[in-house]
């Protein structure tokens, strides 16, 4: 385990009436990816540029390091942001831009000459010094600006939605290129994003958040595929979300039909939130004693059908590589271990935070 | 034949436009002192104009009086952009709007009023007062330049600045000066144009003795005019041509980097 590097204590930010993070508690490890993720306005950016010292919180600390820097200008913490939208210098040449940090810190030409070769390696731009960055693509500019805040050695990388602006191929190039930058850095990497792949292809971490409350914490596995609430469930993946009930420990009744599963210490008859993955369910011919339903949409997308089955009152959605007609008469499988069950929120502050829309 | 006609038309309309100058230019260069008259060329009435030390006075001044109203005007308009810019979206639509009347506002009420508030505030009027009529009514003009570029300059620039261990007052120097620039030349530029042949403004708030070139022209006019007022005011058409272009010129080849 490695030491923690910046700690989050109670932050609380107001701006104007809107209560933008409710008392939040954040930890970071040294040489961790740890991606803020949720819908916009959530305080995820808010937070970043907490900790980037752009924004002062109305209340709570900034721990880095053990020091307290919740009153140290940006100018003057050991961080590096990189912005959503590049805010690279464009009266400056490429060099230029990715010398601007050194030569505030007085660092000789020769060093400031080489930092800039191994930053422009880094990202693949050898041989760009002179290039003017308007002459630049959307993706080269990302690059350069990520050049221009790693030549400062910071602890921490802070990333604002760096790939928001970018097409779709070209960003999931990048998050291969971030993947191996963070490795050849060796440093702590803070990402922020509302693309819920992006968080699960690169992260360690993944906070969740929503309505300025952190939803739940965790690897991207236990985020995927033991979500907290449904909220979690509803924004990272597609899912189904239905109620049930908890018989007793491993048995679940869901839409009148009782399935096997593999939760315990939830009581008897407890109503309970249930998670179900669209490529979890398996569809086979009716069989007595399961859930049945009929196929009502089929679209072929490539790597699997995506089918919407009636069952039980609800419309399903699964995937499946096997193809079943519209109209085709089914029964709905779920091995006990991709069943998820999740408490029902109890107070009206949680029900709040549930879903959006 | 279309064609034709749009051609016709079009040099009909420039004609009508500038055959008052190409008129005054050419009479310029009149030995004679007639209007009807070509006498032959000459240049005697430029040697005139250069030799006349009333006009010499009266240039310097306009001179002086351009480069240092537009020069303060372009420090305040600017402060005041960077103001206005930070302010929420009401009252800043507000102040926005007052900047602009003083555009619209006739020339003589802005004069009168001016001269009426010297008097008042018992400043007596004299090189000074013009001086600050014309820095106040160049300020909006500023404002009017530099405001678009601000609001393309994205805060993220200056905040990637200080991110990179940048000094607040060293961040607006070094990088969001420099994105201004365009938009602050091209206002001092408007403001310079603008004081030089300024007429009523000035006239209504100078003290005695106190000439620009437009209230010479004015009073010499008055007193029988004189092939050398052809000549000056060709000179300042030329001037203020010149600016014009190097006003519109610049921008655009700004955009022509970019793409």
């Amino acid at each position: 385990m490695e030491r923690t590097l910046i700690n989050l204590v109670d932050i609380s930010k107001q701006f104007g009436d809107t209560l933008v993070l409710d008392e939040m508690n954040l930890t970071v490890r040294e040489n961790e990816f740890v991606t803020l993720l949720g819908p916009s306005g959530c305080g995820k950016t808010t937070t970043l540029r907490i900790i980037g010292g752009f924004v002062q919180p109305t209340t709570g600390k900034v721990i880095f390091d053990g020091k307290d820097i919740t009153k140290l200008p940006p100018n003057k913490r050991p961080v590096n942001t990189v912005f959503q939208k590049y805010a690279l210098f464009t009266h400056m040449n490429v060099e230029e831009n990715i010398a601007f940090g050194l030569k505030i810190r007085g660092k000789s030409k020769d060093y400031i000459r080489d930092k800039i070769k191994y930053a422009l390696k880094l990202v693949n731009l050898d041989g760009y010094e002179k290039r003017s960055v308007n002459a630049l693509s959307g993706g080269q500019q990302q690059r350069i600006a990520i050049a221009r805040a790693i030549v400062n050695e910071p602890r921490v990388l802070l990333l604002d939605e760096p790939l928001g602006a970018l097409d779709l191929k070209l960003r999931q190039d990048m998050q291969y290129e971030l993947i191996r930058m963070k490795k050849e850095l060796g440093i702590t990497f803070i990402y922020v994003t509302h693309d819920q792949e992006e968080a699960l292809t690169m992260s360690d971490t993944i906070v969740v958040m929503n309505q300025g409350y952190i939803q739940q914490m965790g690897t991207p596995e236990q985020i995927y595929n033991e979500p907290e609430n449904a909220f979690v469930a509803d924004f990272i993946g597609e899912s189904n979300i239905v109620d049930g009930v908890m018989l007793e420990d491993r048995l679940v009744e869901i839409l009148g039909v009782k399935f096997p599963c593999v939760d315990e210490g939830f009581g008897r008859n407890k109503p309970v939130d249930v998670v179900i993955r669209p490529e979890d369910i398996i569809l086979s011919e009716t069989e007595p004693g399961l859930l049945d339903g009929v196929v009502t949409h089929l679209i072929f997308k490539g790597v699997h059908y995506e089918m919407e089955v009636m069952a039980g009152g609800y419309e399903w959605l699964v995937h499946s590589t096997k193809c079943f007609p519209v109209g085709t008469k089914v029964s709905l499988k779920v091995k006990p271990f991709d069943i998820q069950i999740m408490n029902k929120p109890e107070s009206e502050d949680e029900m709040a935070v549930e879903i959006d829309g | 034949m279309k064609n034709a006609m749009k051609k016709i038309y079009l040099i009909l309309m420039l004609f009508y436009l500038y055959a008052p100058i190409m008129v005054l230019m050419v009479l310029s260069f009149n030995e004679s002192r007639s209007r009807v008259t070509w006498g032959g060329f000459s240049l005697k009435w430029y040697e005139d104009l250069f030799t006349n030390s009333m006009i010499l006075d009266a240039l310097k001044t306009t001179l002086i009086i351009a480069l240092v109203s537009a020069a303060a005007a372009t420090v305040l308009g600017t402060l005041a952009c960077l103001g206005i810019n930070r302010m929420r979206k009401t009252p800043r639509t507000i102040v926005m709007g007052m900047n602009n009347i003083p555009m619209m506002n006739a020339e003589i009420v802005t004069g009168i009023s001016l001269m009426l508030c010297f008097v008042a505030f018992g400043i007596t009027l004299s090189f000074k007062t013009v001086l600050l009529a014309h820095i106040t009514f160049n300020v909006p003009y500023v404002i009017l330049s530099v405001m678009p570029k601000l609001k393309q300059t994205e805060v993220s620039v200056y905040e990637a600045a200080v991110d990179l261990g940048a000094s607040p007052v060293y961040a607006f120097f070094k990088v969001v000066l420099p994105d201004l620039m365009p938009g602050i030349l091209s206002g001092f530029l408007m403001a310079f144009t603008m004081s030089l042949d300024d007429f009523v403004i000035t006239h209504f708030t100078r003290g005695a003795g106190v000439n620009t070139l437009s209230t010479l022209i004015y009073s010499e006019v008055r007193r029988g005019i004189k092939p050398t007022m052809y000549a000056l005011s060709t000179l300042m058409f030329v001037s203020v041509l010149v600016l014009l272009i190097l006003i519109n010129v610049r921008p655009q080849k700004k955009k022509d980097v970019i793409e």
